[in-house]
């Protein structure tokens, strides 16, 4: 028997907890087809948890495109049937070929990282259009791009130092005209990998405090800096990516099993800590960079 | 014995490949690290050697990168066991690496000498006293400064003052020759 698993219309980083919430009871290699045909608009983050997803499956899940050709053709734009093809058996109408995204607001289109020289690719390839956009878009100065960069290839390097698999990495420029009416740089990058709890708990050193669990190990990573090596020179990508949404009202996001943590801007409202949220295995991290409020140039 | 060296350049002999100008990825600044190592392994005549960091053609360093190229390199040659008595001094460092630099050695509480348009400063975390006997050992040029003329200006006893020059020996951006102390990239005209 297959299972519907219905995708929102819209799917970001909050609306992909009701995918997760109906694949939860399901065991893993239970038959799924994610029906995404009513879908209208995902986020980077959407897009690379669907596939992350899949990747979390025993059973190869089949997947429902969207119907609205528009939705289509930028979910192939962006990478996602090109990486979904290997992952889902698809079912409808979706462009076969991946063109070029152009003037998109794609900064960097769905890439898979596996290895350091991924990371070495996306930072190259982000970088000039980063410099557009950031500048001329969002209008922070040249030291918020510098950061951008340096935190998406941070983030991109956790796949490669603790999942222990290879991960996604997405980065568009949107308006988020819903809770901000501001324009953003969005940041998302996902993996099905080991996750934080399991990456700590893999440290020689690691005495689990009376509350261990996924939350606790998200605090320890992303506000305490701890990492798994216990080289002091380790664990300094989360706080670099903390420090930078610190410095321009941006936020940062990262869930990994049951727990999501945040760093919350004040034009925000979300909690900073989350528990007890469907399993999701591995980390999934979102970085939002908000346009600046006139004259602040930040 | 003086080794200029090219980040770009050893980037890319790292990578074996052109097309990167980043410096990214800890793997890759471990790299870099090994060159760079190796060239300072070099048999030389000098006792000392003093090796000029050149970032001027690096586009962005990320922190992991930074941890390993820059931090990794002061705290082996700061050690005991220091396999070569070799001074550090960076150049070419734009807002484009500054802060990375700059986030890696305030975690390791380290120094290192940055050469700019008007001479040579310090990055990291020196003492207010490091600050000061800096200062005063940048002021003499390239020939230096005595101890007992340090503590003059410093406005201290040269007992004070020793202890402060000999850290920042030990921290690679001082060197001691005979009787004085010189600051690394000092009157070397860039």
């Amino acid at each position: 028997m297959t299972t519907v698993i219905t995708v929102p219309p819209s799917l970001d980083d909050h609306s992909f907890e009701q995918v997760l919430e109906q694949v939860a009871p399901l065991p893993a290699d239970a038959k799924i087809l994610l029906d995404a045909r009513h879908a209208r608009w995902a986020s980077p983050f959407g897009l690379t948890a669907l596939l992350t997803l899949a990747q979390t499956r025993a059973e190869r899940p089949a997947f429902a495109v969207p119907e609205l050709e528009d939705t289509a053709s930028y979910w192939a734009r962006a990478g996602f049937f090109h990486y979904a093809e290997a992952l889902y058996d698809l079912h409808g109408t979706y462009p076969r070929r991946r063109e070029s995204a152009g003037e998109s607001n794609s900064l960097l289109d769905i890439t898979p990282i596996a290895k350091s020289s991924d990371v070495h690719d996306v930072v190259g390839r982000v970088q000039s259009r980063a410099k557009q956009i950031i500048h001329s878009e969002l209008r922070l100065d040249t030291k918020a791009i510098i950061g951008f960069t340096m935190t998406l290839s941070e983030i991109c390097q956790n796949i490669l130092e603790h999942a222990g698999q290879g991960g996604w990495v997405a980065v568009q420029a949107y308006r988020w005209t819903k809770r901000l009416g501001r324009r953003v740089v969005v940041i998302a990058v996902c993996d099905a990998g080991l996750g934080f709890r399991k990456s700590l708990e893999s440290s020689p050193g690691h005495l689990p405090t009376s509350r261990w669990d996924d939350a606790a190990a998200l605090e320890e990573a992303v506000i305490r800096g701890v990492s798994r090596y216990r080289d002091r020179s380790r664990g300094q990508g989360l706080a670099g990516a903390r420090n930078y949404v610190g410095r321009w009202n941006g936020k940062l996001s990262v869930r990994s099993g049951t727990a999501r943590i945040s760093i919350v801007p004040s034009w925000d409202d979300d909690p900073p800590l989350v528990e007890r949220l469907a399993p999701f295995q591995g980390s999934q991290v979102q970085v939002t960079i908000p346009e600046a409020v006139s004259g602040t140039g930040q | 014995m003086m080794h200029h060296i090219d980040l770009s350049h050893v980037l890319r002999q790292t990578l074996e490949c052109d097309l990167y100008s980043n410096l990214v990825t800890r793997p890759t600044g471990a790299a870099v690290r090994g060159q760079i190592e190796e060239l300072l392994r070099e048999p030389s005549e000098s006792a000392r050697a003093l090796a000029v960091i050149d970032f001027s053609h690096v586009s962005m360093i990320d922190l992991s990168c930074a941890d390993e190229v820059v931090a990794k390199l002061l705290l082996r040659y700061a050690a005991d066991d220091s396999p070569t008595q070799a001074y550090f001094l960076l150049r070419g460092v734009s807002e484009l690496h500054e802060d990375a630099i700059e986030a890696v050695l305030e975690r390791h509480e380290l120094v290192a000498a940055l050469e700019h348009e008007d001479g040579v400063r310090l990055m990291g975390t020196p003492t207010a006293d490091e600050r000061r006997a800096w200062g005063v050992v940048c002021d003499a040029g390239s020939a230096g400064a005595q101890l007992d003329d340090v503590a003059t200006r410093m406005g201290c006893a040269a007992e004070h003052a020793e202890p402060v020059l000999d850290a920042l020996c030990r921290r690679r951006v001082m060197m001691r020759i005979e009787d004085r102390f010189v600051a690394v990239g000092v009157g070397r005209g860039g």
